[in-house]
């Protein structure tokens, strides 16, 4: 099977370039990882690339793979038209080889104050939630940070300083739709402005790379219209 | 060469559920905390804790924490200490409800309480009917866990080290802990963290077996770094297999699968567990489950072509169960088998999963060893929690649910004892130049450049020997045999070279390092399994096939400096119960 992998070391290459490899005894059920894993062991021990956990919960092998974003981990090759075309994430900057500096993502996310605001004095027990309200952080909290989102969305790559991107914005719905928040007007007021919120086009690029079946938009959405029932 | 230094109250290396956990406590009570991680903290390996975390809420069920104390001393095999048992399981309740408090969407029963689920080992009134004491986030609770205690960590501004790699811990000659020499993946440059506490919180040890849960990233560092400083580590001869590895891969498939209802059958569609555990039937312990399914195998009873593996059933629960208990495994089996475990029941074998050992603790993370005064004298200035650790309260085998538990509870009471030291330490020592060298030597070990053995190939080598010589059945010879090789290959590790010289992002250096590090933690754990000569909890010696409390109700303590072995007392008193003394453990 061959592939064409992007290559770059700063301390080396002029320019980056892709290089090709070729891998036999492709075994039915090998994922993209596994290919990497090879290349790197058998074909050439420079290739850096980031993984963990092997099994899409950890979100380290965000990639781009023959031009859509996704998990390395659990992509399987036999889905994979040759040669199977391996670049880093499109947006950032790219460290070296398939590795991107994610600072301004992570940036983003920290933005929108990712965490549970109660002013309420704390209970002795659990505050208590019902399952159907429970239920509506389903598709939301499951958000693994690979990235694959935000750098698959046009918005993201033209603004990553200034428009928060689609994950930082399902974490902002994850702690706007969630019954236990106090903050929900200071978090919207935080969002207020042409850029952070509104740079959404619901191209929807993000939901159709999301490796976790989650879906952005709709929470972007969903932030659009909570904005606009404050205002009216 | 002047290296870049920095000064902590506190560095705590390793961002999974303990380190973070920890490192809130310290920065909400306004200490200097510096976490460093390799990876960035939502990837370390609490992210793939599925099943949930143990406390006696009784949402449920009746509980107390009495019961729950009970059920993971049996669960020990009598191994565990169990102050440390009492002290956690009196916590447990609390620390569940902090970490509602903090923002973990738990699942909810239709009171808008905490979801909780039977899981394996548990009893009601000391060993009567099946308890459901384990909280739950759906099938991803350490996800939800996890990056709950990271967004935490944002608010309360904690110093982020992302993706740096600790080489060595700095160690004076009165044996002050004095930080660590660390090195940055995206840069290559080395840096030292002045601390005058430091917490290890790294992780266990899963990759030293060739099938494994784990990530690749769990590769016992933070054990290495005590072996290398002189510090024992202790009943490494413990290690978990879960019975339900998906077969031949390794991926995990939670307990809860179990606790929802679902079942294992043989090749004769027998539900065997019932002639292995008359009363707890699949929900016995993972050591009882795990040695179960292994002996199916052995006996020509296991599923497929090849009979290696039996059958988890969960297809008889409906498609809603698993879609609301059980999702994140139901995409699991989906993305690696491509079948739906909703229509057809999934192929497990036991895998290895847990590193019940580690670097010996007392329940507030101060890490002990005997430094010719006593069996356990706290090393000023370091700490360790969660997997890396032996506090010890998972013994001989752990419970399912209590993994979270035990990183969260101590944790927190690290960061607390931590804090206490602080006020009365307020000064840096003076730097130990000496160890930062031999710090040094070890990163510049790998400038070497040249043909060797490859990385990769010895891991691989390293991985299969663990496997084969030191699994769920041990015995004297094939264990003495994997002493000798594990030996002749760490020989080898002199003359491995990397390819891979750069600065930028060099994995292959890193991978070194983590090589390095599973040598250590291999020769620890095989040459424990060789010396305990009977068989107790996950250890089972088909030559002692019963466990020997005369002899062998110790602890024993690994030495990196000639591979010493020495033991020390459990401790059997608990704070402020009865003890509960050794009994035939039945489920």
């Amino acid at each position: 099977m061959k592939f064409l992998i992007y290559r770059y070391n700063p301390e080396k290459d002029q320019a980056p370039y892709m290089q090709e490899f070729t891998l036999d005894n492709i075994e039915p059920g090998m994922m993209l990882l596994d290919a990497l894993l090879r290349i790197k062991a058998d074909k050439d021990e420079t290739l850096s690339f980031r993984h963990s956990c092997g099994e899409g919960v950890c979100g380290s092998d965000g990639i781009n793979i023959n031009g859509s974003n996704g998990l390395s981990c659990i992509t399987p090759l036999s889905q994979l038209k040759q040669p199977v075309e391996v670049r880093p994430l499109p947006g950032l900057p790219v460290i070296r080889d398939l590795v991107v500096d994610m600072s301004q993502f992570y940036q983003q996310y920290r933005a929108v104050k990712p965490y549970l605001i109660v002013h309420d004095p704390e209970p002795e027990i659990e505050r208590l939630q019902s399952p159907h309200d429970r239920d509506k952080l389903d598709g939301l909290y499951e958000c693994i940070m690979c990235a694959c989102c935000s750098t698959a969305c046009p918005s993201f790559w033209w603004n990553p300083d200034k428009f928060r991107g689609p994950a930082a914005l399902l974490q902002s719905w994850r702690f706007l739709a969630d019954s236990r928040d106090q903050a929900t007007a200071q978090r919207l007021e935080e969002l207020e402005g042409a850029y952070k919120v509104f740079r959404c086009h619901t191209i929807m690029n993000c939901v159709n790379v999301c490796p976790k079946g989650l879906n952005p938009t709709k929470a972007i959405g969903n932030i659009k219209k909570l904005m606009l029932k404050r205002l009216i | 060469m002047s290296i870049p230094r920095k000064r902590f109250d506190t560095l705590v290396i390793g961002a999974g559920g303990g380190g973070l956990r920890a490192a809130l406590q310290l920065s909400q009570a306004e200490a200097n905390v510096a976490v460093v991680s390799k990876v960035f903290p939502t990837r370390s390996h609490t992210v793939a804790a599925q099943g949930g975390i143990n406390a006696a809420l009784a949402n449920v069920l009746p509980d107390n924490w009495h019961w729950h104390m009970y059920d993971t001393v049996k669960g020990s095999d009598y191994l565990g200490d169990q102050d440390a048992i009492e002290y956690m399981c009196r916590a447990a309740s609390h620390i569940v409800i902090e970490l509602e408090h903090a923002g973990v969407p738990f699942s909810r029963l239709n009171n808008g309480k905490i979801y909780q689920r039977a899981f394996g080992g548990q009893s009601q009134d000391f060993g009567g009917e099946q308890a459901a004491r384990t909280c739950a986030a759906a099938d991803r609770t350490g996800h939800a866990i996890l990056h709950t205690l990271y967004q935490q960590n944002i608010r309360a501004k904690t110093h982020f080290f992302d993706e740096f790699f600790a080489i060595d811990l700095i160690k004076d000659e009165e044996g002050y802990i004095l930080g660590a020499v660390i090195l940055s993946i995206e840069t290559g440059e080395p840096y030292i963290i002045e601390a005058k506490t430091t917490l290890l919180a790294t992780g266990g040890a899963g990759q030293i077996f060739r099938t494994n849960t784990n990530a690749r990233i769990n590769t016992g560092d933070g054990m290495a770094m005590a072996l290398r400083a002189d510090i024992p580590i202790q009943d490494m001869e413990f290690f978990q297999f879960h019975p339900t590895g998906i077969a031949g891969k390794g991926m995990l498939i939670t307990e809860g699968a179990r606790g929802e209802g679902g079942f294992l059958v043989n090749k004769n569609g027998e539900r065997f567990m019932e002639r292995y555990a008359t009363h707890a039937k699949d929900l016995a312990s993972r050591d009882v489950v795990s040695r179960s399914i292994a002996i199916e195998v052995r006996e020509g009873r296991g599923c497929g072509p090849k009979g290696d593996h039996v059958l988890l059933k969960v297809d008889h629960l409906g498609a809603d169960v698993v879609a609301k208990r059980l999702p994140g495994i139901r995409d699991t089996v989906l993305t690696f088998l491509h079948m739906d475990p909703v229509e057809k029941p999934i192929p497990v074998f036991p895998t290895a999963h847990y590193t019940m050992g580690g670097i010996p603790t007392n329940r507030y993370g101060q890490v002990v060893a005997p430094l010719g005064q006593g069996a356990e004298e706290p090393i000023p200035g370091l700490y360790a929690v969660g997997e890396c650790a032996c506090v010890s309260v998972h013994g001989a085998n752990r419970l399912g649910g209590n993994s979270l538990l035990d990183i969260i509870v101590f944790g927190r009471a690290a960061g607390n004892d931590i804090i206490d030291f602080l006020k009365e330490n307020r000064f840096h020592r003076p730097l130990d130049e000496g160890s930062v060298d031999q710090a040094l030597s070890r990163l510049a070990r790998w400038d070497q450049r040249g043909e060797g053995e490859s990385v990769d190939a010895l891991r691989q080598e390293l991985q299969q020997t663990m496997e084969d010589y030191c699994g769920v059945f041990r015995e004297e010879k094939v264990l003495q045999e994997g002493v000798n090789k594990v030996k002749a290959m760490e020989a080898r590790l002199a003359a491995v070279r990397i390819q891979d010289h750069s600065s930028v992002f060099n994995t292959q250096r890193i991978e070194a390092m983590e090589l390095e590090n599973l040598f250590d933690v291999a020769l620890a754990t095989v040459t424990s399994a060789l010396a305990r000569q009977e068989s107790r909890g996950a250890h089972s010696r088909v030559d002692y096939p019963e466990r020997d409390d005369e002899h062998w109700l110790k602890h024993s303590l690994f030495y990196k400096k000639d591979h010493r072995l020495d033991f020390k007392p459990v401790r059997t008193k608990p704070l402020s119960v009865d003890s509960f003394p050794p009994k035939p453990r039945v489920y």
